[in-house]
C-alpha cells in the first residue's frame, strides 16, 4: 500500500458512519510515549533522534498489520504531508517539524503511529462516528505491543512521562468532532460551551487550529492527563458529555424545522445551488456551505446525495487533496478555479 | 469601521466582522463576547493546563533559588525548563520532583498520582510500592492500637518487600 492508494477512498475518520453519526462526525484517542533511557525530543541531538527514529520504526512495524504503510516524512514533499494532515493521520506539527520523524498508517487508517512528534511516540486511534471504546482497544493493544520491545518511560508515582508535564500520567488525549449547525443557527452553541466547561474539556475548532469553528464543526478534548484512569477519561465523554450535546444538537434542529422550516431549506439549498454553480471557491467557504447539506442530509430534507459522497466532497475540496488528484502543485488562485471545477463536475455527475 | 458598535449587544465595540453569503450576502459585526456565544469564534472558557504551566513558570522564576539544579543525564537546568515549559529527559522528573510536583498538581486539577495503565515491565514495582504504602499504613494502626504482635508481624512483611 502507498499514499496514492489512499486517494481513492476518504479514509476511516469521514466514512460518516457510526453511533451519533449526526451530530458526531469522529472520535480520536492518542497516547503519548517516551522510550525510557532517551532524552526527549527537546534535548535530544541529531543522532539521538535518528536512532530514536530507527528503533521505533521497526518495532512499530513489526507491532502493526501487515498492510500497514510507512511514511519517512523526512523525504515526504510537503503535499504529501499536508495530505496526511487533511485526513487527520499526523498532526500539523508533526507534518511541519524537522529531522527523523514518520508514522505507520493501518490500512484501514483506523490506527497511526506517530514517530517523533513532540513525544518519541504518539499512538493514535481514529473512527468514524462515536466510538471511543473500540479506539480505546485498539490503542491500547497497539501500545502493549510495542512496549514489549520498547520500554517506555514510566514511574510508579506520575505514570508514563512526557516532555510536557501537563501530558505526563496516562498521556491521553481524547477528541470528539461534532457538528452543529442546529446550535449554531438557533445560536445556543453556549449551551456546548457551558457543559464543557463544567467537566473541564477543551473546546477548539476543526484540527485544533486557531479558533475559528469552519463549516460548524467543534473539537472537544480532555485537558487532565493525571489522576484519572484512562476509561474515566473517556467515560466522562460517553455517558456525559456528549449525550447531552447529541440532544441540544438533535433538540435545535428540531427546532428549527418545526419553527422555521423555509428559513432552514433556503439555507440548505441556497448553499447547494452555490456549491454547484460557483466558478471559484476558497476551501473555507466550501466548508460553510457543505455545513446545511450535512444537516440537511440527516433531517431527510436534502437528498441529492448520501453523507459518503458529503464526506468525499469535504475532503477532496481540502488544499493537499485537490492537487494530489490534479498530480500537480497549484497556489491558492488556482486551486480555487480547480475546487469549483471539481464540484460542479461532481455534483452534475450525481443529478 | 474602528468605531462600530456590535449588533448584538450595542454595547461593546464590534470586532468581529463576519460576510455570509448564505441566505444571501450579509455584513456582521459582533463584539468577541456576542461572536462566541453565537459560536462564531471559539475562545477558551478557562486557561489551558498549557497557559496555567505558563503562568506558574513565570510566577515562580523570579522567587526560586533551584535555578542552577542540572540534570546529570541531559544536562537541563530547572532554569532551562523555566524558559522553555519542557523538561529534557525522563530522569529530570527525579532530579526536579520536588519543585515540578507543585506544577504537576496545578496542571491537573490537584491531581499527583497516575492510577490509571501500568506497563507489562513495570507492575511488579508498582505493585509492590502500593503494598508497601498499605503496609506502613497497616503497621501505624497496629502500633496506635498497641497491637504489638500484628506490628511485628506487619514488620517483618515491610522488610521482605523492602529486600526485594
Ligand atoms: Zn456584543
Ligand atoms: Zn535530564
Amino acid at each position: 500500500m502507498n499514499l496514492d492508494d489512499l486517494t481513492r477512498g476518504t479514509g476511516e475518520w469521514l466514512r460518516g458512519e457510526g453511533p451519533l453519526s449526526d451530530v458526531v462526525v469522529s472520535s480520536r484517542i492518542r497516547l503519548a510515549r517516551n522510550l525510557a533511557e532517551r532524552p526527549f525530543l527537546t534535548t535530544a541531538s541529531e543522532s539521538d533522534r535518528t536512532e530514536i527514529y530507527r528503533s521505533l520504526a521497526s518495532d512499530v512495524t513489526a507491532a502493526g498489520d501487515d498492510d500497514a504503510m510507512f511514511v519517512d516524512l523526512d523525504e515526504a514533499d510537503t503535499v504529501d504531508r499536508d495530505f496526511l494532515v487533511e485526513r487527520n493521520l499526523i498532526s500539523r506539527q508533526h507534518a511541519s517539524g524537522n529531522g527523523s520523524r514518520g508514522v505507520s498508517i493501518s490500512s484501514r487508517e483506523t490506527r497511526s503511529l506517530m514517530i517523533n512528534e513532540e513525544d518519541h511516540l504518539r499512538i493514535q486511534g481514529l473512527r468514524s462516528g462515536f466510538q471511543l471504546d473500540a479506539i480505546w482497544e485498539e490503542v491500547n493493544r497497539a501500545d502493549d505491543a510495542i512496549a514489549e520491545s520498547s520500554p517506555f518511560a514510566f514511574d510508579s508515582q506520575l505514570g508514563y512521562l512526557t516532555a510536557c508535564p501537563t501530558n505526563v500520567g496516562t498521556g491521553i488525549r481524547v477528541s470528539v468532532m461534532l457538528h452543529l449547525p442546529g446550535l449554531r443557527l438557533t445560536k445556543e452553541i453556549e449551551r456546548v460551551a457551558r457543559a464543557a466547561r463544567d467537566l473541564h474539556l477543551a473546546v477548539r475548532g476543526l484540527q485544533g487550529e486557531g479558533t475559528e469553528a469552519v463549516g460548524d464543526l467543534y473539537q472537544l478534548s480532555n485537558q487532565t492527563t493525571l489522576g484519572k484512569t484512562e476509561a474515566e477519561i473517556i467515560g466522562a465523554f460517553s455517558t456525559s458529555i456528549i449525550p447531552r450535546i447529541v440532544d441540544y444538537e438533535r433538540a435545535a434542529r428540531e427546532t428549527l424545522s418545526k419553527k422555521q422550516p423555509v428559513r432552514l431549506d433556503d439555507k440548505i439549498w441556497r448553499a447547494y445551488g452555490l456549491l454547484s454553480n460557483a466558478r471559484r471557491i476558497s476551501s473555507g467557504e466550501t466548508h460553510t456551505l457543505l455545513s446545511p447539506l450535512r444537516m440537511g442530509i440527516f433531517m431527510g430534507r436534502f437528498s441529492k446525495f448520501d453523507v459518503k459522497r458529503w464526506n468525499e466532497l469535504f475532503l477532496f475540496t481540502q488544499p493537499a487533496h485537490l492537487q494530489k488528484v490534479h498530480g500537480v502543485s497549484m497556489g491558492e488562485r488556482e486551486r480555487a478555479i480547480a475546487r469549483a471545477d471539481y464540484l460542479r463536475d461532481r455534483l452534475e455527475a450525481i443529478d | 469601521m474602528s468605531s462600530l458598535q456590535c449588533e448584538r449587544c450595542h454595547q461593546a465595540k464590534a470586532t468581529v466582522h463576519i460576510t455570509d453569503t448564505v441566505p444571501e450576502k450579509t455584513e456582521r459585526h459582533l463584539c468577541e463576547n456576542c461572536a462566541e456565544s453565537e459560536g462564531v469564534i471559539v475562545k477558551h472558557q478557562h486557561p489551558t493546563t498549557n497557559e496555567v504551566l505558563q503562568q506558574f513558570l513565570k510566577h515562580k522564576a523570579a522567587s526560586t533559588g533551584h535555578d542552577d539544579l542540572v540534570c546529570p543525564k541531559c544536562s537541563l537546568s530547572f532554569n532551562d525548563f523555566q524558559l522553555k515549559g519542557q523538561l529534557g529527559c525522563p530522569h529530570d522528573y527525579t532530579v526536579f520532583r520536588e519543585y515540578l510536583l507543585p506544577l504537576i498538581e496545578r496542571a491537573h486539577e490537584g491531581q499527583v498520582r497516575h492510577i490509571g495503565k501500568v506497563p507489562k515491565t513495570a507492575e511488579a514495582t508498582v505493585h509492590r510500592q502500593t503494598d508497601l504504602v498499605r503496609l506502613r499504613r497497616e503497621l501505624r494502626d497496629a502500633v496506635a492500637g498497641e497491637d504489638y504482635e500484628q506490628a511485628a508481624n506487619v514488620r517483618d512483611k515491610i522488610r521482605t518487600l523492602e529486600d526485594a
